[in-house]
């Protein structure tokens, strides 16, 4: 009976309230648990033993998807299928749509949530092995060594750890403006998506800005994006259950046959959603056709750094920036 | 000499066992008593022992019950530091294929474990342990999820259906079932029961899917004798006689 976990105490609290109460009394030792689809396989490897595991999806106040008037507010443990075949969703970001439905695999999204695809730890082969990396508080870099595998890790901001973002719906997310909702200790506080993902100059251990005692609550994304122009693609080895190697999340709007404002945010290449801010501006005023999308490409990956094995990933980069702009067209 | 090693041990407070996955597992008596009772018999006569494989598994699960409550009185020395931490096992009330079956659950315990261990329905298969491979699906309020990543305690309250309440109680197996049957769909069959159920979930959904939809809805499901298209043609064939 291999992967069998640890023993834990498992708690149900019937509020945010308790939630938050049960988590700041835990402290470190507590672990908050949704879908459980990435919390379970760190227990069944055994590299994270929490002592107490609180289970926030039976909450219905962090459930669902509500329309409100400037925003659409998407509680943290909504179901990714439940997204999926939301009518309001795809009436407004059908961006998030695309890339909702293509994470993992329809059992996982069946259970997993937004909150927890947006939270998920790395997917450092390293890392989940249970090597006492930086991330893991140790000193050095497993993934970045001259014999190392490093096909899947970053291409930019590289501070000492190389990890990528996983998740599928954070690039659409940060593209669409969306907010994310933070309650700690009773208090509830917005960090922007932009800000809610953080690098490894930031703070190694962590990848978004969820601290210990944290718990996200909410996504909202502001009406601001409701029906542009979107493109989302995801590049994996397989079709089904695989990780991003590269996916691309943008919306747009045009006037006139020109692009007037335009939002592109690229997943699996660093350790935060990248924006890509040169092709953004590279756009903006103009109308998308081949020239722009040969100078998309050129400029898409600009500064990237490649490890031993990821160079492929900035060719990518720029034919999916590329492929984004023959959408507009 | 071993005295000493101990004492040392139990007094240390801070001293954290490394984690052992054999800790959390007893095996119980049957496994040893069955075992050990037939030492000498020659090997192709398993089948004339009368204890068939599915028997075999049932006693042990059965047996499996009755030591579970008697665990933490058994374990002892070493074994009760980590006994201090472990969780409780709780009654719950599960609905499964439509009957309450009452049975005791550990909270570090996963729905597979507890429907193929703890209540011996053996149709529902472990592959990967690791929500990778789809053998262990089963449908969970009407959505198909993974057991083997669904913590017990998590579906209390939800009805919960299996491989084994697919079929209707006549007997008379589900189109999806005959279908794969027609379209020769499981080769060794192990992650059968995981391909039903997602099947039988998305005509349940939508009774009519496209062949891509098809394709898309049972994408969850690994098959490594790579019977894809069996399987395809099966939920096809099966959406046309629903």
């Amino acid at each position: 009976m291999s992967d069998y976990m640890h023993s834990f105490e498992l708690f149900e609290p019937a509020s945010i309230g308790d939630a938050s109460k049960l988590i700041n009394k835990f402290g470190k030792d507590g672990w908050i648990i949704a879908g459980g689809k990435d919390s379970l396989d760190w227990f069944k490897d055994r590299n994270k033993r929490p002592k107490a595991v609180i289970n926030i999806a039976n909450l219905k106040e962090l459930r669902g998807i509500k329309d409100n008037k400037d925003y659409v507010s998407i509680g943290s443990v909504t179901t990714l299928t439940e997204m999926e075949d939301s009518k309001l969703l795809k009436k407004h970001f059908p961006v998030l749509i695309d890339a909702v439905s293509r994470i993992a695999s329809p059992q996982i999204r069946n259970a997993g949530t937004l909150g927890g695809n947006v939270a998920q730890d790395t997917r450092c082969t390293y890392y989940r092995d249970g090597f006492p990396c930086y991330r893991a508080g140790g000193n050095t870099c497993y993934a970045n060594t001259p014999t190392a595998m490093n096909r899947e890790h970053a291409v930019f901001d590289v501070a000492r750890c190389v990890a990528v973002t996983p998740s599928d719906t954070a690039p659409a997310l940060v593209a669409l403006e969306a907010e994310m909702v933070i309650s700690s200790k009773g208090k509830t506080r917005k960090v922007m998506a932009e800000e809610f993902f953080i690098g490894p100059a930031t703070d190694i251990t962590r990848m978004t800005a969820l601290k210990k005692n944290d718990i996200l609550v909410e996504i909202r994304i502001p009406k601001k994006w409701a029906g542009a122009k979107y493109y989302f693609e995801k590049v994996a080895d397989r079709q089904t259950w695989d990780f991003s190697l590269v996916n691309i999340a943008m919306v747009a709007k045009t006037s006139g046959g020109k692009i007037s404002e335009v939002r592109m945010a690229c997943g699996g290449v660093q350790c935060t959603p990248r924006r890509m801010t040169n092709v953004e501006d590279l756009l903006k005023g103009e109308s998308a056709g081949p020239e722009m999308e040969k100078l998309a490409k050129r400029v898409a990956a600009q500064g990237a750094k490649a490890l031993n094995y990821n160079h492929f990933k900035i060719p990518l980069m720029g034919n999916l920036a590329a492929r984004a702009v023959r959408s507009m067209a | 000499m071993v005295e000493i090693w101990k004492d040392e041990i139990v007094e240390h407070e801070e001293f954290e066992f490394p984690p052992d996955p054999a800790d959390d597992f007893e095996w119980a008596p049957a496994t040893a008593e069955i075992a050990g009772n037939q030492p000498d018999l020659p090997l192709n006569t398993w089948q004339t022992t009368g204890v068939s494989r599915r028997d075999f598994l049932r006693g042990v699960v059965c047996s499996g019950v009755a030591v579970a409550a008697a665990s933490y009185v058994m374990v002892g020395g070493i074994g009760k530091a980590r006994a201090a931490i472990r969780g409780v096992e709780r009654l719950v009330s599960l609905n499964i294929n439509g009957k309450i079956r009452r049975v005791d659950v550990a909270p570090n315990e996963t729905l597979a474990h507890t429907i193929r261990y703890r209540l011996g329905m053996t149709g529902t298969k472990i592959g990967c342990n690791r929500a990778e491979c789809g053998a262990c699906t089963v449908i969970s309020d009407n959505v198909s999820i993974y057991s083997c990543s669904t913590l017990t305690h998590m579906v209390r309250g939800q009805k919960i259906r299996t491989i084994e309440g697919v079929a209707s109680a006549s007997g008379k197996l589900h189109p999806v079932q005959q279908a794969f049957i027609d379209e020769l769909g499981p080769q060794c069959g192990f992650c059968t029961p995981g391909q039903v159920m997602a099947a039988v979930n998305l005509l349940e959904k939508n009774p009519k899917p496209t062949v891509d939809q098809a394709r898309r809805a049972m994408s969850g499901n690994l098959c490594r004798c790579g019977a894809y298209d069996h399987y395809l043609k099966g939920v096809m064939r099966a959406a046309r006689s629903v």
